[in-house]
């Protein structure tokens, strides 16, 4: 966003400096101090809060983007699936200050040579962020544009150096009731797990996004790490991940498990194949308003052209 | 049958009658309101099929209580608020096919068909709302008169419709049942109240009347 619409961010908007540079001295004291050292001083204490909305620097564009105009923000953060904090759209942004998004670690493990621990500030710091305006199809027929911030997976994962043994990547979110609300009922089977196929997680177009339109992501997107596979419904991109795993066989996936022959684990927008209990031919697009006509669904929510190939000789209907 | 005394005027159910007319109405205002200005959220064809859903099976269940409320009670005008809030509830339910029919489907007559036929939940709602209709028609005075004893007998059909309304809204929920689990909860209560529990109890005190106590039911 900064380098594509710069006049799209007011003056006003921009963080001053002093909020700034107090943010760099953070990121310093909680690398010094590691995990959890400095998350209780004063007001250094509700940093995450003050951090989701703060402007990322170089954001590079990216020739992925779509050039559909992007949903609006207040959209896209105020009608939300992310049942750690509510089962209801609008309770995600309601509960989003009680996830505390640092410190954050990511522990990567499995079949892989390098095994370790990555810390949010880390990721932000290592891996060049780019704009990825991508299409968003929910499995319930409703779509957005989501101008993330991220970089690809594949990314990440080559500096775990994976083996040859490792055919599936598999993802976890946080469980911490005293700060996922939702956990505390057991309407999912909880941890949220997901998980993809290794050349899925590799392509391209799989993203870990950091946030949203140019700022860090807003705690109810599923911050502060979260994946994105614009072809798949969004109940694959999953949000707040403090565990992967490379793995030889294919991983448990929540949805999955809990409704096999309404959620696949393959999970590709198609609308060759309704959901059980709805059609997917169609979805609507959120933010168009009360007498917009629902949009036809693509195949691979339209990004066919570069992930089609993935699933050559596959049957898709039985490997939804 | 003895002709029943016109019943004297009540006037406490004189009053009470607008003020419930004017709470059913509540809803369907709110709900242009909040429409207009915005605040039913980035989803808004969602957001007026799940309140015209709730207000329908909420007024639905409220008709049901009518009756055990009077038993419980014993304030007899009480049932002369059934008929209004059973047409709400019908009002409500129409509402709601409408919003789906116009703004959800806009009209694809052969989305809407193949969603009727193939989609379960989408079926059993159709059905309520269509065992509705009867009941709405007969409603009046003089086709009371007309059906007689096949009039209540007729509109025993409410508690089908009642079973197929919570049915319709458990079939679509993902994956949180708590709020379909509680209407349900508030329908078997409900239609519990209505079985011969007392006539079971009296007949356990009395011996002999219960089967006169049946007949008067």
């Amino acid at each position: 966003m900064l380098i594509k619409r710069p006049s799209d961010i007011p003056a006003s908007e921009v963080t001053p400096r002093a909020v700034y540079l107090r943010r760099r001295e953070f990121l310093r004291a909680a690398a010094l101090a590691g995990v959890g050292a400095a998350m209780g001083t004063g007001s250094l204490g509700t940093a995450s809060a003050a951090r989701a909305g703060e402007p990322i620097p170089n954001v590079r564009p990216s020739r992925f983007s779509t050039d559909e105009p992007p949903t609006d923000v207040d959209d896209i953060t105020s009608y939300n699936n992310f049942y750690e904090l509510g089962t209801d759209k609008s309770d995600p942004k309601r509960n989003a200050d009680q996830l505390e998004t640092r410190p954050w670690q990511v522990v990567v493990e499995g079949e892989c040579e390098a095994p370790g621990v990555m810390g949010i500030e880390d990721v932000l710091r290592d891996f060049p962020q780019e704009e990825r305006i991508y299409r968003l199809r929910c499995v319930e027929a409703w779509a957005m544009v989501v101008p993330w911030v991220g970089f690809p997976l594949g990314d990440l994962l080559k500096r775990f150096k994976p083996t040859s043994n490792a055919r599936y990547v598999a993802f976890e979110t946080l469980y911490d009731p005293t700060m996922l609300p939702g956990q505390r009922r057991g309407v999912l089977d909880w941890p949220y797990r997901e998980g993809l196929r290794m050349d899925e997680a590799m392509h391209p177009l799989t993203i870990l996004a950091t946030g949203l339109y140019g700022e860090i992501l807003p705690n109810q997107n599923g911050a502060p790490l979260r994946l994105v596979v614009p072809w798949k419904y969004g109940f694959k991109s999953i949000k707040s991940i403090v565990r992967i795993r490379f793995t030889r066989d294919e991983p448990p996936a929540t949805w999955n498990m809990m409704q096999p022959n309404e959620y696949g684990f393959y999970a590709n927008v198609n609308p060759e194949v309704d959901h059980p209990r709805w059609s997917q031919k169609s979805h609507r697009m959120i933010g168009a308003g009360l007498f917009a006509r629902k949009r036809p669904t693509l195949k691979f929510n339209g990004y066919g052209e570069q992930v089609a190939s993935l699933y050559a000789g596959m049957d898709l209907a039985k490997f939804y | 049958m003895r002709p029943n005394p016109r019943p004297r005027p009540d006037r406490i159910i004189r009053l009470v009658k607008p003020a419930v007319f004017a709470a059913c109405l509540l809803p369907v205002v709110l709900l242009i309101w909040r429409t207009l200005d915005g605040s039913i959220g980035p989803n808004p064809v969602e957001g007026i099929t799940h309140a015209t859903g709730d207000w329908a099976l909420r007024l639905l269940l409220v008709t049901l209580a009518v009756t055990p409320l009077r038993r419980l009670s014993g304030w007899a005008p009480l049932v002369r608020l059934r008929r209004m809030l059973g047409l709400f509830a019908f009002f409500y339910a129409v509402l709601h096919f409408i919003t789906y029919l116009w703004l959800d489907q806009f009209f694809d007559w052969q989305a809407i068909g193949a969603d009727i036929a193939k989609r379960p939940y989408i079926t059993v709602g159709f059905t309520a709302l269509a065992l509705m209709v009867p009941l709405a028609v007969t409603s009046t005075r003089g086709w009371q008169r007309r059906l007689g004893a096949r009039w209540k007998q007729l509109h025993r059909l409410i508690y089908p419709i009642g079973v197929l309304a919570v049915l319709h809204y458990l079939w679509l929920v993902k994956a949180d049942l708590l709020e379909p689990a509680i209407y349900a909860a508030v329908l078997a209560l409900l239609l519990a109240a209505r079985m011969p529990w007392r006539d079971w109890y009296t007949r356990r005190l009395s011996g002999s009347h219960s089967r006169r106590a049946q007949v008067a039911r």
